[in-house]
């Protein structure tokens, strides 16, 4: 039987002529285009604030909040941070900004993340844009080849991304001081990195590496019951990696311009106790 | 709700060609896309080619694309649609045409065919076989499976480059290396078969960029890229490129754990 289109003889994916001829590349009705489209715009908008700031090497520190982008701070050209994360391992000739030789590692890790690759390839690559609508590409070769066969060393960045989650730890305590550095006291900036903080860890340990280190690679639970349990425990985090990693997103940046704002003098920081 | 007049646009034809035809059909309240159709083949199209076969979601049968999105039909309510809406309903658009919304899925049994079966643990005889429940937790999940390849259906790796049906086993498969990996008594291991290796060297594991549709479209629910395409990716890495696991298995040669 043969009515209307007939195949296209020399198309691939869906036009390939084995497949039903059907001229529209797809069929969908909804907005599709909508995730995609938002995803892009927000990951854009990090990338823009976050290069600004990183390079920005000013108004990172205020008393006694200091931005997570520029922590620890390992160059000489830091502020001064009293009792801060500051340690002068790489000296006097780091001219750039000291922000960048920390920042590679959280940024290796989101990159490299299960889901924002997934973010990424539908939104900047259109790889694909959305399920069922075609991507662009003529060839397509996925992780199998370099550069992207490098998306395996995941699980190192979440290694490196872990000592860095504990100085902003150690920052969060710092942020109970007072301007003098007496601690015990507590303003709106110290329940920003606490939020911060917290979401930071748990969009950390929810990281499909992760799930698969504390467990996921045994065979046998029945013989490892510790470790079964954090895996179940990580598990539950590891469901909502998508909501945790947009929500620490939000909340590094967040806590980058409360510094910024309270740094520059646009507003003080009000005190609680 | 009472019945209505629905607009619908079934495609009809064959690998020769074919396109959409329009149809008005009575809709009554509570059907499915599945009953629609039926009610197209008792009334105005009585050569309409269509597969089905349980009606619950259970068979596998009746995957098509309904207004562009890979389903399954019995379990697409009409309520779903807007009355006024033109419903879509083509075959699914990754394997070849038969004729009208069926098509060949022979792709998919000859990719079943290539994964290793489970392999029986030496020293056990069948019935003899003893398991914790949650150490099987992780490969029931995958065992819900229908196979109606819906997963198949969408993924972009062989839906938009017919090039890599060859290298890619799709989700449906590598979530069945995954199956059998998890295993508790799989005894590939000990028989020389490294299921990890071969599924990032022989099924195309590497091919997955994780874009999760497999699991938007899975009509039984199963969490197909976080529970077994991610775990199989980490655990591929642990056989291919993690140097550490590498040293750890030269130095410490122990059973697996």
């Amino acid at each position: 039987m043969a009515t209307g289109t007939e195949p296209h003889p020399q198309r691939g994916g869906v036009h390939n002529p084995t497949r039903a001829a059907i001229t529209a590349r797809h069929l969908r009705t909804d907005r599709w285009w909508l995730a995609p489209a938002a995803t892009a715009a927000g990951l854009l908008a990090f990338v823009v604030y976050s290069t600004w700031r990183a390079f920005a090497d000013t108004d990172y520190y205020a008393a006694p909040y200091v931005s997570p982008f520029y922590s620890p701070c390992l160059a000489e050209n830091c502020r001064s941070m009293p009792h801060g994360p500051n340690a002068d391992l790489f000296g006097s000739w780091w001219g750039i900004s000291p922000a960048v030789i920390v920042l590679i590692f959280p940024l290796g890790f989101r990159l490299t993340c299960y889901y924002y690759r997934k973010a990424y390839y539908r939104g900047f690559w259109a790889s694909p844009p959305a399920c069922a609508v075609p991507e662009p590409h003529r060839r397509y070769t996925g992780e199998t080849r370099f550069p992207l066969i490098l998306q395996n060393i995941h699980r190192y960045f979440f290694y490196a991304a872990l000592p860095v989650a504990g100085v902003l730890t150690y920052d969060t305590v710092l942020a109970f001081r007072d301007e003098d550095h007496a601690f015990g006291h507590m303003g709106l900036g110290s329940l920003v990195f606490l939020v911060n903080i917290v979401l930071i860890w748990a969009y950390t340990l929810s990281c499909h590496s992760c799930r698969h280190i504390v467990g996921g690679k045994l065979r046998h639970f029945s013989r490892h019951p510790v470790r079964y349990r954090m895996w179940r425990v990580v598990g539950r985090l590891n469901a909502r990696h998508m909501l945790l990693a947009w929500a620490s997103l939000l909340s590094v940046a967040l806590a980058d311009f409360y510094v910024y704002l309270v740094a520059s003098g646009v507003f003080d920081d009000p005190r609680f106790f | 709700m009472s019945g209505y007049e629905a607009r619908f646009a079934v495609w009809r034809g064959d690998a020769d060609g074919g396109g959409l035809e329009d149809f008005r059909v009575e809709v009554h309240e509570g059907e499915v896309v599945l009953d629609v159709v039926h009610r197209l083949q008792a009334t105005q199209a009585p050569d309409l080619a269509v597969r089905w076969n349980c009606k619950a979601g259970k068979c596998g049968s009746c995957s098509a694309e309904i207004n562009g999105r890979p389903r399954l039909m019995c379990m697409t309510r009409m309520s779903v649609f807007d009355r006024e809406e033109t419903v879509t309903v083509t075959p699914l658009r990754a394997f070849p045409v038969v004729r009208d919304l069926v098509t060949d899925v022979g792709f998919n049994y000859r990719k079943a065919r290539e994964i290793p079966a489970f392999v029986p643990p030496a020293g056990l005889a069948p019935g003899e076989y003893r398991m914790m429940q949650r150490d099987v937790d992780r490969s029931q999940e995958f065992r819900k499976c229908i196979e109606c390849f819906l997963c198949q259906d969408t993924c972009h790796v062989v839906r938009d480059h017919e090039e890599n049906r060859t290298a890619f086993a799709g989700p449906r498969f590598l979530m069945r290396v995954a199956e059998l990996d998890m295993h508790p008594l799989d005894a590939a291991g000990e028989s020389g078969l490294d299921r990890r290796r071969t599924a990032q060297e022989e099924h195309g594991l590497g091919y997955c960029n994780i874009t999760k549709c497999c699991t938007e479209v899975c009509p039984e629910g199963i969490r197909i890229t976080d529970n077994a395409l991610v775990p199989l990716k980490e655990r591929a890495v642990d056989s291919k490129y993690d140097p550490l696991v590498w040293l750890g298995s030269r130095i410490r040669r122990r059973p697996s754990p």
